[in-house]
């Protein structure tokens, strides 16, 4: 049964965790995901979970001692965000290439320069080549439900990979909305237990764990890795449909809303599609055919599906809450105007980074963009490929 | 969207600002209402400007920008209307509560020409009398849900013993001092 409750982003994290009742987590805290290993201490202490707490001198630690209680058959979670990330960057690849799948919470928030706490992508998006796979919500509801199914994902025989949860710092994260909670019992039943079929801990099979591998071994390891990467689509889309049966709530690789006539299209990741669903709303009001292509699963990259969910639109604005530094566009706009060009598609298609730092994206802000993408249909891109929203002149 | 009431807290860092936001999300949800509750995150320290925000409505709340054009402004420390436009963007059908033992008049020069409805509650007053001690998001909490109507106001105290009995069960002084507080704030706002 599903109950009506209010929390969290974090919140939500924790009671998700509480459910799942992981092995082990080692954790090193930093804003805004401090309240995950909090909140889970206190649930240790109270004895609601009998996770196994490992307090660390730091991320990279953090993630080196994740690795290893997930090698040795425990599943393991950890959380961070920003900085915390990117200390933790040489260890993401070794968790990734050594097939663990570990979860971990990423509380979404800008890397540091100038320092700053709120939100962005460009931690998870700078960790977007390191092997993990990545989901990320739109609201509380959605990060209980992805973590919920995190597990199921990155553990299933045909993936084996890492997986990172995650939502935006504060926008998410710190705002307390309704969101609906499913019992313990038939959440416990879908999560399951874990049960490796190879680790360190098994006397009677004595294994290696990251050794050294040179050319003749290197690459055909990499392209069974990426395997794993793509047979994750489908297991994704089993997993919620497995999920849904419990929740109701059923989710793809991607979500649109009003996309199916949609002519002019903002493709986007996070807390922002739920302003943008609100402008789709009212330009539709007016007559325009507005529509949004909801980012939930960027790794793998359904470059394909989102390719042909976009072929009916005229112009499309793709959105990334974080810079490249490419003096050329985000990491969203890169990819999906790759997997475009490939399937053919007849957009006009440009890209615009917004939010950076917690820059706040409004309602009339999204609408005049739609207006935007109606001139752009018409008149063509005309120097608007790569540009800036709600930047100060 | 229209059925959505929207609020902007201002305070200090400290005064619990955010906590009223925080506690109206949950009074309201627990009338069956959506809600969002959720702070401004600036260089948080005591004593420093902080903004919180809450939207209470009948159907699904989707948006996650901040408020630029509220129904209700609260303002937890009046020193704040030297320092911050806290009228900016209110809507003239909507209304402003201000913590101050001054009354509405006097601070009008403050308030940048606001046309709308203009609360006042002494807020110190109603704590030192009922609770002893200086927790102003307490009565602000009572005032504003009088002002707004969002909730109903026996509904409300109703709620809110359900929750402090609950929150205080060892400490039942805490219970009927912020009560008394919750009720006296009814009475006082003007």
């Amino acid at each position: 049964m599903s109950t009506k409750n209010r929390m969290s982003g974090n919140e939500a994290l924790g009671e998700a965790i509480r459910q799942i009742n992981p092995d082990v987590m080692p954790a090193f805290p930093i804003t805004p995901s401090t309240e995950v290993p909090q909140f889970v201490s206190n649930m240790i202490a109270n004895g609601q979970v009998d996770t196994e707490f490992i307090p660390v001198e730091s991320e990279h630690s953090a993630m080196s001692a994740a690795m290893g209680s997930e090698a040795a058959g425990a599943r393991t979670i950890t959380a961070t965000s920003s900085c915390g990330l990117a200390l933790m960057w040489e260890v993401l690849y070794v968790a990734a290439s050594s097939r663990l799948p570990l979860a971990m919470c990423v509380v979404n928030r800008g890397l540091t320069g100038p320092l700053n706490i709120n939100a962005e992508h460009s931690d998870s998006m700078g960790a977007r080549d390191s092997g993990w796979l990545q989901i990320y919500a739109e609201n509380n509801q959605e990060v209980y439900d992805n973590m919920l199914m995190a597990y199921r994902i990155a553990e299933h025989k045909d993936v084996r990979l890492p997986i990172m949860i995650c939502q935006d710092g504060f926008i998410t994260s710190h705002a307390v909305e309704n969101i609906m909670l499913e019992d313990d019992e038939p959440i416990r039943k879908f999560v399951g237990t874990y049960e490796p079929e190879h680790y360190l801990l098994n006397a009677d099979e004595p294994m290696a764990m990251g050794p050294y591998a040179n050319s003749p071994f290197c690459m055909e390891a990499k392209r069974a890795q990426v395997q794993g990467m793509m047979n994750a689509k489908q297991v994704i889309l089993d997993v919620a449909k497995e999920y849904a049966k419990i929740s109701g709530r059923e989710y793809g690789l991607y979500e649109g809303y009003r996309l199916g006539d949609a002519e002019y299209v903002l493709v986007c990741i996070g807390s922002a599609c739920g302003t943008i669903k609100d402008a789709v709303d009212r330009m539709r009001e007016s007559g325009v055919k507005a529509g949004l292509l909801k980012v939930r699963v960027f790794r793998p990259f359904p470059g394909e599906e989102f390719a042909k969910a976009l072929e009916n639109a005229k112009a499309v604005a793709v959105m990334d809450r974080a810079e490249s530094y490419t003096g050329h566009g985000g990491p969203l706009g890169a990819e999906l105007m790759a997997a475009m060009y490939r399937n053919k598609n007849k957009a006009e298609a440009i890209n615009v980074i917004y939010g950076l730092s917690g820059r706040d994206l409004t309602v009339e802000m999204v609408c005049g963009l739609y207006d935007q993408l109606a001139d752009i249909a018409v008149n063509g891109t005309k120097g608007r490929e790569y540009q800036y929203l709600g930047l100060r002149e | 969207m229209s059925n959505t009431v929207e609020i902007r807290w201002h305070g200090r860092g400290g005064q619990g600002a955010k906590t009223a936001a925080l506690l109206l999300a949950d009074v309201a949800f627990k009338m069956d209402k959506h809600v969002q509750g959720f702070p401004e995150y600036g260089p948080e320290r005591m004593g420093a400007p902080i903004t919180a925000f809450n939207r209470i409505s009948d159907s699904q709340i989707r948006v996650h920008s901040n408020i630029y054009n509220p129904d209700y402004v609260v303002v937890v420390d009046e020193t704040l209307l030297h320092t911050v436009d806290v009228t900016k963007g209110l809507k003239d059908t909507g209304a402003i509560l201000i913590n101050t033992e001054n009354t509405a008049d006097d601070l009008m020069p403050y308030l940048n020409g606001y046309k709308g409805k203009v609360y006042t509650i002494n807020a110190r007053e109603v704590c030192m009398k009922t609770l002893g001690k200086y927790f102003p998001n307490t009565p602000m909490l009572a005032a504003i849900v009088k002002i707004s109507g969002i909730i109903e106001q026996e509904a409300f105290l109703r709620e809110m013993e359900n929750s402090l009995s609950h929150k205080f069960a060892k400490k039942p002084e805490v219970l009927d001092g912020n009560m008394k507080a919750l009720k006296m704030a009814f009475k006082e706002v003007r």
